[in-house]
């Protein structure tokens, strides 16, 4: 009945959002920042712990829907162990991915993420899979205790 | 009541011949916006084909025709409401700026520091920030009437707050969020026993149920004409006319002077004291349009006939595992606001519009009900008069399927 919404709303996403993985409050995280998206009410924590610039361990906590939760779900398996550089370098190439600057993206490198480009064709719904990433862009930068999309 | 001529009003209105995403277009989004009927796209065109010039302002033919169809709207509006006279018809750009020019006119010259406005728990942001604003600039203080779970007023906490600091009560006919019908009749009687004014938010009473300011006594009335099937930039400011006379002008510029030297303006009298610079005149002749339009259908029988279409749409929605409806006061509107269990509202609105299906889906602008009921959002059906038990039936198809899909 959903055809048109296929790539959209794939299985992996459906599965994130049954399953959100690192879905926990960590008491040893060395950043937290809580990202917020005033459109639609969806609320996340991000937690990291970041050891020699490398983040150690990611999760998170709060309420959204599918795709932001299956977005940040799958933004905490990607990062754990990357660098700083690394994460910042994942999270421009998210960007341009979802909001479709570049055509010619390099889906390998951004691996299973790309089950998220789906939400070019819908632009009321990209700000539900960046809220994630800029919650981590701002923990990167340890700057702000909380964003907003808006 | 003969039977409800829906398919005719349908095929009145262009937009609902639509397909998106290849299905035909089902739209239960009329309490954000409703639909354009063909009576007044086409005055629009007529006005800007035959009679469009500004208004009050020329002695030219054109000029003249304009202010005549600008004046018989406001006259059109005032037979709708049933206002005195025509002097109590302020045109506003909608709901909110009518309530922002009450709490700046009004509350600015009327209200002292330490006064008390009343408002509700179910208000639509635009009923509580023009008043949170006005209380930061005078020091006044807004106190907020409770409601129970079902999403009603509870009528003797709400008594209670009214004393003698109390300066006013605004408050919803109708909610948007909820589809809540306030006792407007019992608010205005018990807060006129003690000399408080009271303004009624009317933007989504207005589409639906029959208005008499008088037989209501309400001291302002505020509505938006794009909720009433009119053009969207148009609104009413209803007041009672020694109210509005009393208060000073919201905006200068031309049209509400009577005379301007560089010493001193004279203003102008009701209405035009409060409708400064040009206004919407193609889309406020076209407002009439839209009231005789459904003053044709008569707004008794559009008020009947959306009610069975809620009852049945909340009779299917009941039958449907894991569909909590919020909002289910004993006297409602054609509002069906609700979240499935573990489904996103945003998922849910995305979904159903792959399906033609348009919904809301979001705080609807009221985000302090949204943490009463401890959600983020909700998803929200709401009907109006085209809308017909077959859409409500593709709608709960809809939904079935989704919460299916999500497993
Ligand atoms: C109850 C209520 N009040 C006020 C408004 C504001 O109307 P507008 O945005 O047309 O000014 C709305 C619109 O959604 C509403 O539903």
């Amino acid at each position: 009945m959903f055809e048109d919404l296929r790539d959209l709303y794939q299985e992996v996403i459906f599965d994130h959002n049954r399953n959100p993985r690192n879905f926990r409050v960590m008491d040893n995280a060395n950043r937290q920042v809580e990202g917020f998206n005033p459109l639609c009410g969806d609320r996340l924590t991000l937690f990291l712990k970041i050891d020699d610039h490398v983040i150690s361990d990611a999760s998170f906590q709060g309420s959204g829907c599918a795709i932001s939760t299956a977005s940040v779900s799958l933004m905490t398996e990607i990062v754990k162990g990357k660098t700083e550089a690394e994460a910042d370098t994942l999270f421009k190439q998210f960007h341009e991915m979802t909001t479709g600057k570049t055509e010619d993206i390099n889906l390998e490198a951004i691996g299973k993420l790309a089950v998220l480009a789906g939400v070019r064709e819908y632009p009321a719904r990209v700000k539900c899979a960046t809220l994630a990433w800029h919650t981590l862009d701002a923990a990167l930068k340890n700057e702000a205790q909380s964003i907003s999309t808006e | 009541m003969s039977i409800f001529p829906v398919e005719q009003i349908r095929a009145d209105f262009p937009i609902l011949g639509e397909t998106i995403r290849n299905k035909p277009l089902v739209y239960l989004d009329n309490a954000a916006s409703c639909q354009k009927p063909q009576a007044v796209i086409d005055s629009i065109v007529h006005t800007y084909s035959h009679e469009y010039a500004n208004i009050h302002r020329g002695v030219h033919t054109l000029s003249v025709r304009a202010t005549d169809k600008f004046e018989g709207a406001r006259e059109k509006v005032r037979a709708f409401i049933n206002a005195t006279n025509t002097k109590e018809i302020i045109f506003v750009r909608g709901a909110t700026e009518a309530i922002n020019l009450v709490a700046q006119s009004y509350g600015k010259s009327q209200l002292q520091a330490g006064d008390e406005i009343v408002i509700s728990a179910m208000e639509h942001h635009a009923n509580i920030v023009p008043w949170q604003m006005l209380c930061q600039q005078i020091g006044a203080v807004l106190r907020v009437a409770p409601m129970n779970q079902q999403g009603e007023l509870l009528f003797g906490a709400f008594e209670q707050l009214l004393n003698d600091k109390t300066k006013l009560v605004a408050i919803t006919q109708m909610s948007n969020a909820l589809g809540t019908i306030n006792p407007v009749e019992k608010i205005i009687a018990a807060a006129h026993a003690k000399g408080i004014p009271v303004l009624l938010d009317g933007a989504q009473a207005i589409p639906h149920m029959a208005v008499d300011v008088q037989a209501l006594d309400c001291d302002f009335y505020v509505f938006s004409g794009h909720k009433l099937y009119g053009p969207s930039g148009t609104g009413v400011l209803y007041g009672k006319q020694a109210l509005l006379e009393a208060m000073p002008p919201y905006q200068g510029g031309g049209d509400m002077i009577r005379q301007v030297t560089f010493a001193k303006t004279e203003y102008a009298g009701l209405p035009h004291k409060f409708e400064a610079g040009t206004p919407a005149i193609a889309e406020i002749i076209g407002l009439g349009a839209a009231i005789d339009y459904v003053t044709a259908i008569g707004m008794d029988n559009i008020a009947a006939y959306e009610a069975e279409l809620l009852d049945y749409a909340t009779q299917q929605a009941e039958q449907i595992k894991g569909l909590n409806i919020i909002g289910q006061a004993a006297h409602k509107g054609g509002i069906l606001s609700f979240t499935l269990d573990r489904i996103h509202p945003h998922d849910i609105g995305t979904m159903l519009d792959s399906l033609g299906i348009a919904i809301r889906a979001g705080h609807h602008c009221a985000m302090p009900v949204m943490d009463f009921y401890g959600v983020p959002a909700t998803a929200r059906a709401s009907f109006a008069m085209y809308n017909t038990r077959q859409e409500i039936d593709v709608l709960m198809q809809g939904i079935k399927s989704l919460i299916e899909v999500f497993g």
